[in-house]
Formats: C-alpha cells, structure tokens, sequence
C-alpha cells in the first residue's frame, strides 16, 4: 500500500499544525529565533547590495566604452592613429578628445568667482553621444560659444546667456547639459565644451593631437575583441597607447561588493545557526515528550517514514511560518528605514535586494528542516515497545 | 478443519538484568484458531504481557518463531513488521493510549491514515465504526480528555478496528473500568468477536474468563494448561 504524499494529506498537516499549538510559548520562541535569523540575513544583504548600487549607479557610463590614452612616453594619440582604431571592427563611434584644465571666472555683484573646469574641444555631435542637452543648444562651430556642464552651471549660478571668462577670453554660455555623475570618459559635469576655434585660441600651443579617445563599442559583449583589436593596431612594435575598458572597474567593484555582502550575511547566518539550534532542542523536547505518542502510533500501523515525515513536516511549517514572518518584517523594516534615513527606497525594490530576502527565506526554512532532522531520524528509531511504555 | 491464524513455536524471551537473565517466557509453543476468543491468564511477571507484545509484532523472541497469518516474524525488518501489525492487528491497551491532541474520530482514523485512505472515506468510516463501538455519537468531536473511561476505551475499540484486522489483541482492557463498564466493554469484544474477529485478551482477571473460549494459563514464563 502507498503512503499518500504527507502535503497533500491534511491529516498530517492538520496534526503538525495541533502540535506546534500545543506548545504554542515554546513554538513561539523557536519561531522568533528564525524570524531574527532571516531578517538578520536578507537585511545585511540588502544593505550590502544597496552600498553596491549606490557606487554603482554614480558611475553613469558603466559598460560599453573603451578609453585610449597616450602611452607613458608618449605626449598624445595621432590623426593618423585614430584612423587605425576606426577601423577596428565592431566599433560604434571614436570620439577624439582635447582638453585642458582651466581656472574659471565669474564676476557677480563685485565678488569674482572662481572655479575649476576642464575644457573641451569635442565636436557637438560627439558631445551627444557622451551627454545630453538640459537647456539651451549646441554652439556653433567657430563661434565663441561654450556649453558648460551641470556642476559648473550650479556652483556658479549660471543661467543661458551669462559669459564666462577663461584666460581673459569671454565665452558665452548657450547651453546647459544635464546631470551625468562621475564618469571614467571625460566629466562632463564640471566641463567646459567650445568650438576648436575657440580651443585653439585659448591654447595656441596645444598638440595636434588628443589626450584622450573615447571608442563606444556596438555590443558590450565584444568589448574584449575590439580592446585586442586596438592594441593590435597601435602597439605593434613598441607601446603607443594604453587601452581601458570601463568595465573592468565595475568588475573589480562588483567583486569587492560580492565580498562584503557575503560578509554581511555570514553575520546574519550565525543568528540563524542559534536559530536552528534553538529548532533542534524544541524538537527533541517535543520527541521525548511525546514519546509515548509515537509508540502509540507505530503501534496502530505508522511506519518509520510516517513518524520521520511527521516531525519534519511540523519542522518545516514552523520553519515556512517564522520565515515567512521574517521576510516580510525585513521588507517592512527596510522600506521604513530607507524611506525615513536614505529617503530613497529605489533600492530596496530592486531584483537583487529581493532576491537576498528570498534567499534568507530560504535559508530560514533549510534551518528548520536541518534542525528538525535529528529529532525526526530519532523519533522515527524508536522502538514502539519501549515507547508504549515511556510515562 | 479450523484454520490457525496465530501459531507460536518454542518461543523464549530473555531478559537480562545485570548479571541474570530471566526467562521471561521459556519455549512456550501454541495455536490459536481463526475465530477463537482467546484469554491468557496469568499472575503479573507470568509473561503474558511478553506474549502479548510478540503477537502484536511489537516485540521479537529471544528464540522460536511466531507466526501471524503464516508470516515468521523474525524474516521481518521494523517496516515489515509495520506493515503486518497495521494489516492484522488491533490493539486495545489497558491505558486507552489515545492521541490527545485528536479527537474521537480522529483518533479512529489515524490507523487509516497510514494505510492510504482518503481523508472522506476515513472520515465515514471512522463515525461508522464509533457508532459500532457504541461511543454516543455526540462525543464523536470530543478530545480524549473529555471522555470517561469507559468512552475512552470504546474509542479504542474503534480504532483497533479501523483497518479491519482480523485479530484484535487487548491487553488488560478493562484494567482501568469499573466493573459495570468492563463487562460492557466485553460484551462489546464478544459481539466483535462474533462477527468473526479473532479476539485475543491478556488479563488477570479471573470474571473475563466467562467470555473465552480458550485459555492460555502461564506462569513463570510457561504455559501450564490450555483449556478450550
């Protein structure tokens, strides 16, 4: 004869369910050490996660560009070089860059204004590729027209129309772009983009060639290939340039952030090996307490896979309930804490924050099934007459 | 010719204690026909409960062998015997040994449970045999607890029947009833028994005689006559 799947027999349920109430302070208690566990497990997780996203996410341009720089030695890359990482494959766009740093200033009321920037010679079709327009419009090619970046325009106040003046040469301000974070390409924030005319003016001496090429490459999966295909290409017999791909910094970071939520929750898991513990000496209380309950059932016909899945049912709803519990607190708990601390809860929702509370969930229930498994092999080795007997 | 449902062989248990071993039954061999009703006798520390425990799988002899519907139970591992106890045996203990987290009928249905019904067909039959047991049907959703003695023991009954055994083995079941209340509960055993049940009952009551028709009188772990 075959015993019916213990799920879907509400007997045994309804039996787990019984004696779980029956010790229901005792219950309680185990219940509550689970809760701690999870909750103490997916929080760190999602704290981790968070710091994660939050560094992450000030990184606006993670991916898919390579940038080249001059090698050390040597003072700039060449026209004639830029023509060559062209024609590499697989390449969306090569964005040659001069730029130079500069002191800024402002006058306002009497007071002068001063301010870092960097200066750019970008052409402004280049500059929409890398950030986009808040106000105004691009300038025009040999006019003395600038764009300034965001930072700029919010530490100096400045609004369409205004000039600034960079080395005793006045630029206009006609467009403003929008806020982009750091970035490993060129900042655009805190930068200044003129005309080449106007770049040329203000550094008669500058290269004829660029600091900096930024390549945008088609598919972030083929990062790999065009890096190779560059170097190919450019330092063939000795090193003239030296390629980066943006992606390795957030490789490197993911990894230093994989180590400190794992970190975080192995914290949380030793609250959840007390819990399990806890699980363990609850159970082998309620075994030895219901000794005589068990011979009575292996005397009318339980076999020991009925009693062994007995206990680990009514391990696994304590440990279902209290997890369940646990990971709906964590997400109460977070949101409340984001929303009040951080005030931003974008975090929280997101499918790696929710995938730690699922696995604390998880992990809350293996902890009780691993708990409730001693006491469930043991009640099921009983001997029935020696159980009967047991008062 | 009778058939033998239960059959004992030169059946010895030892047990020891510290250095002595006691002779707990001491190569006791005997029949029991298929629709008998049977008591063992015997003063306590005579082996009858020993005995009883072997023909209800609970228990292995030392040596011998013990046959139950033509299995030898010592061929037989903890799930074999399981399974033989659940598909042949009742048992009626002197203590009711009722689950107390479950009510009447529940209680009735656990033997169910693990042969496999379904939880209707359990349900039904479980009020049916309660009813049969003369348990008033009002107590049927009463926890043990809530029930008298005599209540209890009906529950019992009605669980020992639950998978309908062919052998029902009770040991001293009307030890904890008053008199009135034990007759009625052999009166009970009697009409099970009856209806064809084999009916097989540990006492030292020397009054449950009147209902056997054999008696196994043991003492000192040995069988000293057998009256049918």
């Amino acid at each position: 004869m075959k015993i019916p799947d213990p799920l879907k027999n509400n007997m045994y349920a309804e039996l787990a369910r019984r004696n779980l109430k029956r010790q229901a302070v005792r219950t309680m208690l185990a219940a509550i050490g689970i809760i701690i566990g999870v909750i103490a497990i997916s929080s760190m997780g999602i704290l981790g996660n968070s710091l994660k996203l939050s560094v992450t996410d000030s990184f606006s341009d993670i991916g898919d560009k390579i940038i080249v720089y001059p090698a050390p030695g040597e003072d700039y890359i060449t026209d004639k070089q830029v023509d060559q990482i062209k024609k590499v494959s697989n390449i969306e766009s090569v964005i040659p860059v001069r730029s130079g740093g500069e002191v800024v200033e402002y006058k306002k009321g009497g007071t002068t204004f001063q301010y870092y920037v960097s200066v750019y010679d970008l052409k402004k079709e280049d500059l929409d590729k890398l950030a986009d327009l808040e106000q105004g419009r691009y300038f025009k090619p040999g006019s003395t027209e600038c764009v300034v970046g965001s930072g700029i325009a919010k530490n100096l106040d400045l609004s369409l129309g205004q000039k600034i003046e960079i080395d005793g040469t006045n630029l206009r301000v006609v467009g403003i772009l929008r806020e982009r974070g750091l970035g490993f390409d060129i900042s655009t924030d805190s930068g200044v983009f003129t005309s080449s005319e106007m770049y040329e003016k203000l550094y008669p001496d500058a290269d004829d060639g660029y600091g900096t090429v930024i390549v945008v490459v088609k598919d972030i999966n083929k990062i790999d290939p065009v890096m190779e295909g560059i170097e190919e290409r450019l330092n063939k017999k000795e090193d003239t340039v030296t390629v980066f791909a943006t992606n390795s910094i957030t490789e490197s970071l993911d990894s230093v952030f994989r180590s400190v939520s794992l970190f975080l929750m192995g914290i949380g898991s030793i609250s959840l090996l007390v819990a399990g513990v806890s699980i363990l000496n609850v159970m082998l209380m309620s075994t030895m307490e219901r000794t005589k309950e068990i011979g009575i059932m292996k005397a009318v016909g339980a076999s020991r896979k009925d009693i062994l899945k007995m206990f680990l049912l009514e391990a696994l709803f304590l440990g279902l309930i209290a997890s369940t519990a646990g990971a709906i607190l964590t997400l109460g708990g977070s949101y409340l804490i984001m929303a009040l601390l951080v005030k931003n809860t974008s975090y929280l929702l997101t499918f790696s924050s929710m995938f730690y509370v699922l696995e604390g969930f998880l992990f809350g229930i293996a902890t009780s099934l691993l708990g409730g498994m001693y006491p469930a092999w043991k009640a099921s080795m009983m001997k029935p007459l020696d159980a009967l007997r047991y008062e | 010719m009778p058939e033998t449902i239960v059959e004992i062989k030169k059946v010895t248990k030892i047990y020891t204690l510290g250095a002595n071993k006691i002779y707990a039954l001491n190569k006791v061999s005997a029949k029991i026909e298929k629709g008998d009703f049977v008591t063992i006798m015997g003063s306590s520390g005579s082996g009858k409960s020993t005995l009883l425990n072997m023909l209800g799988c609970l228990d292995l002899p030392t040596s011998g062998k013990v046959l139950i519907n033509n299995t030898d139970l010592s061929n037989l591992d903890d799930d074999g015997l399981t399974s033989l106890r659940r598909n042949n045996i009742g048992f009626i203990f002197q203590q009711f040994n009722l689950i107390q987290t479950l009510t009447a009928v529940e209680n009735v249905e656990i033997p169910m449970i693990f042969n496999g019904a379904s939880p209707q067909k359990r349900r039904k039959r479980a009020l049916k045999l309660l009813q049969k047991a003369q348990l008033p049907p009002e107590y049927a959703h009463h926890k043990p607890n809530e029930l008298s003695g005599g209540q209890q023991q009906r529950v019992a009954i009605a669980r020992a029947l639950a998978n309908n055994p062919p052998i029902l083995l009770a040991d001293e079941p009307t030890g904890n009833l008053d008199t009135k209340t034990g007759h009625g509960v052999m009166e009970l055993l009697r009409e099970l028994n009856q209806a064809g049940t084999t009916v097989i009952v540990v006492t030292h009551d020397p009054r449950m005689e009147e209902y056997s028709r054999t008696t196994i009188r043991l003492q000192d772990g040995e069988i000293v006559n057998e009256d049918t």
